[in-house]
């Protein structure tokens, strides 16, 4: 029996089925581009939680003991999912499950994802944990107040906020998150190894799709030690075991475990945690790094090497992590180690940054509101990268561990910087997903009250850390290490931080005002050079391509080409057209 | 180019080869997109029992009293005669033959053999339902024992706890490869694979490859089974 030649396996595996009822087109979707929006508004709608949330930990903060709302349990509460819903339900399902969705088979010159129905059951798993998390806020008890890394023994013993039931929700929930995330990181990974259009190489592909190619991975294999560590949890608490819960006394009474070891949880936890924080990295890097040239009007600079940095910081992502636990009490020499391979990894995030700029340097740079959120993430990124090398060393982190520079520096790095690519991604993409162009005012707007509203936010945060000044705490009260300048500085970030969030109006209003009512959008308004771009329908059909998948001639980043008609050359333009030469 | 360049270089060159073949054209691996996803899934799955047995192995190392020895706790009484291992290493070869028969599924599958493959899938199922089976009866054993995820009569409480949970852990894995083997034998036996029938759920296509991806899986869970084995009853 003879092999199926490749381009036979290619042509009969992608089998659409074409939704004829308006449930299956837009309920029950099995089209890539229907379910990135599902991902993006219950992202968005669990997002504005998180929010809520943030103004609430920072009233309180600000204004000690104002609201009676806010007690000491429930300020745990709000900390606790608050960093949950960010860092795993928001980011990493916004990153992954809507940007990957709509725009890797776009990008790759494909009719779908490798596996529609899986993909589809990958957004009603994410939906389930969502609904089962937020279920956790009316739950006798209320959601889980042990802090959003879930550390045992506190997080399960009794006079925890959340202990009776709470807890039990949000492990569940990360079970059923994983689970489904799960079925989308098979889809991503297989689509963009085994579906790519004719004349897509690896080598080729847009930097985007490499970020969310190698966070998948990443999330794959990361993962893993989240679900074991949960699993055990909920062992620990629901059958009695001890794989995490030593023997000890809880609220003066001597608990019924023994043996356990709570470091064995931190370990599992951060060889999940750390990677987690590349998950969400990873996509923001590529997407930035397309959104820059773009809007420069310039290549990348230095292509092969943002490919190779990603793939290394990937690699690196999962030995770096027990840099979280310096004070946990392990080993030294671990330590000595885990600081090192920390710091290496400033490596390829340092050519990442320098071929940044070095593509701005000297482009036709436009300041279009995309771009304004791509610079805007240079900077915040840069921030936190270097307060990273603060941290990384062993030495200066043990007095600095637990404090607000901390706080500061992992909410420039890994909570700010990928916010505020997904607004520069979801601008840049919006008028090919909606056929529509936002307000240009109201965005930039929201880019200028963002941006240095949150600098405003955070910046101050690293001195409170050199002051000392520990972060989870609910009040300081009298303390007399916390200078009256804290108190003032915490009343500062605090106004800062609401008008940041009244900014996040100015957001929403823009997307749902220009649904309707924004300018018809030209097909390629950016004058792109990827295949997204070059669809024959904006906001693009089932199947993406119509009748002809295009192929793919030359990389993502032919821009402002000498001699060349226009100032890019779609990926899809064959070389012959102007009469150039070999293309890349 | 000549010939006597260093070896240093020609390793760069291999180097540069290499990443060429895999950024060819369209698809880096020359096999179907499912048995592409399994083998994906596979290695995803590895660091889930990775986590899990070194979890264990780090309790056990740390545990405070002493671990219950395998060879008195797992022992079945035949006749009066403790038989160490007895009912393990039943389960073990039951498992392994499962092995064997899914292998000559796929080779049946490949020469679009529609009765041979569905019987020789149903074998499979029939087996795997077997170490099940023979697992219930060990955990009942157990319990009637007085084991539990809080304490055993012999030692460390985490003995207890590590054994149900990976056991248990990969019981389910069995079990959701059983069931998968018998809807793949009902597929088979009706020919909807050779006739390439659109499946209930997901409508993709039948295809007699999708046996092999299946057969992936069922050998890892197998041999995932092999590390337990070392860990929890030689160990």
């Amino acid at each position: 029996m003879g092999e199926p030649s490749r381009e036979a396996l290619l042509d009969e595996e992608m089998e659409l089925v074409h939704p004829r009822t308006f449930l299956g087109k837009y309920i029950w979707s099995q089209d890539a581009k229907v379910i990135a929006i599902q991902y993006a508004l219950t992202a968005t709608a669990i997002g504005l939680v998180a929010l809520v949330l943030s103004i609430l930990i920072r009233l309180q903060l600000g204004f000690p003991g104002t609201f009676s709302l806010i007690d000491p349990s429930s300020y745990l509460q709000y900390v606790t999912m608050h960093g949950m819903i960010m860092v795993v339900y928001l980011l990493t399902a916004f990153l992954l499950g809507a940007f990957g969705n709509y725009l890797i088979p776009l990008m790759i010159g494909a009719r779908d994802m490798a596996f529609p129905f899986l993909n589809m059951l990958s957004y009603w798993f994410y939906l389930a944990s969502v609904l089962i998390l937020v279920a956790g806020f009316f739950v006798p008890g209320g959601p889980t107040g042990g802090g959003w890394t879930l550390y045992p023994p506190q997080v399960i013993s009794a006079g925890t906020p959340g202990a009776e039931g709470g807890i039990v929700l949000m492990l569940v929930s990360l079970i059923v998150f994983i689970a489904g995330f799960t079925m989308g990181g098979l889809n991503y990974v297989v689509t963009v190894l085994q579906a790519r259009t004719r004349g897509m190489t690896l080598m080729r592909l847009p930097l985007t799709v490499w970020g969310i190619f190698m966070a998948t991975v990443l999330a794959l294999l990361a993962f893993p030690a989240l679900l074991v560590a949960v699993l055990m949890l909920l062992s620990d608490l629901l059958l009695g075991s001890s794989f995490f819960m030593p023997a000890m006394l809880n609220l003066g009474e001597p608990s019924s475990h023994e043996g356990g070891s709570p470091l064995l949880y931190q370990h599992l936890f951060w060889f999940f945690g750390h990677p987690e924080v590349y998950i969400v990295a990873l996509p923001a890097f590529g997407i930035v790094s397309d959104i820059l040239a773009c809007h420069a009007r310039k290549n990348i600079f230095g292509y092969r090497m943002m490919v190779w940095a990603l793939i290394l910081i990937g690699v690196l992502s999962f030995v770096v992590w027990a840099h979280h636990m310096f004070v946990s009490g392990m080993s030294p020499y671990f330590g000595f180690l885990f600081a090192t391979t920390t710091l290496i990894i400033a490596v390829p995030t340092a050519i990442k940054v320098y071929n940044w700029v070095l593509t701005l340097w000297r482009g036709n740079i436009r300041l279009t509101v995309p771009m304004l959120f791509a610079i805007g993430f240079l900077f915040t990124f840069v921030n936190g990268g270097l307060s990273g090398l603060f941290l990384g060393n062993v030495t200066v982190d043990v007095p600095l561990s637990d404090t607000y520079f901390v706080v500061g520096h992992f909410h420039m790095v890994m909570a700010v910087a990928p916010v505020l690519v997904i607004f520069a991604g979801l601008y840049h993409w919006y008028p090919k997903v909606t056929g529509r162009m936002f307000h240009q005012g109201l965005a930039k707007w929201h880019f200028w009250l963002t941006f240095l509203g949150t600098y405003v936010v955070y910046f101050p945060m690293h001195f409170m850390g050199f002051a000392g000044v520990p972060r989870r705490y609910y009040a300081y009260g009298e303390s007399s290490f916390i200078p009256d300048s804290v108190i003032t500085l915490n009343m500062v970030i605090t106004l800062a931080a609401l008008v940041v969030a009244a900014a996040q109006l100015l957001f929403l209003i823009n997307m749902a005002w220009s649904l309707r009512r924004g300018e018809r959008a030209d097909p390629n308004p950016w004058g792109a050079t990827t295949l997204e771009w070059q669809t024959p329908h904006t906001p693009p059909r089932h199947g993406n391509f119509g009748e002809r998948l295009p192929v793919v001639y030359r990389w993502a980043y032919d821009y402002s080409v000498p001699g060349a008609p226009r100032d890019f050359l779609p990926q899809n333009q064959p070389p012959q057209a102007q009469g150039e030469e070999a293309p890349r | 180019m000549s010939d006597s360049q260093g070896s240093p270089s020609r390793l760069a060159g291999v180097g540069r080869d290499l990443v060429a073949d895999w950024a060819a054209d369209r698809r880096v691996f020359a096999m179907p997109w499912d048995k592409a996803m399994i083998w994906l899934f596979i290695l995803s799955d590895v660091f889930i029992f990775a986590c899990f047995l070194v979890g264990y192995m780090a309790l056990r190392i740390a545990a405070t009293e002493p671990w219950p020895d395998a060879g008195e706790v797992f022992a079945l009484h035949l006749g009066g005669e403790a038989v160490p291992l007895l009912l393990i290493a039943i389960m073990t070869f039951v498992l392994i033959s499962s092995s064997g028969t899914m292998a000559l599924a796929v080779k049946s599958a490949h020469a679009g053999r529609r009765g041979a493959t569905a019987l020789l899938l149903g074998v499979t199922a029939l087996l795997g339902l077997t170490f099940v089976g023979m697992q219930a009866f060990e955990w009942t054993k157990l319990i009637e024992e007085g084991v539990r995820p809080w304490g055993n009569p012999w030692g460390a409480a985490q003995f207890g706890a590590s054994f149900f949970l990976i056991t248990g852990f990969h019981g389910t894995h069995v079990s959701i490869g059983v069931l998968f083997l018998v809807i793949m034998t009902i597929k088979a036996w009706r020919g909807s694979l050779g006739e390439r029938r659109p499946g209930f759920m997901t409508r993709r296509r039948g295809r007699y490859a999708m046996v092999e991806s299946l057969g992936l899986y069922w050998h890892f869970v197998d041999l995932v089974w092999v590390f337990i084995f070392a860990f929890f009853y030689l160990w």
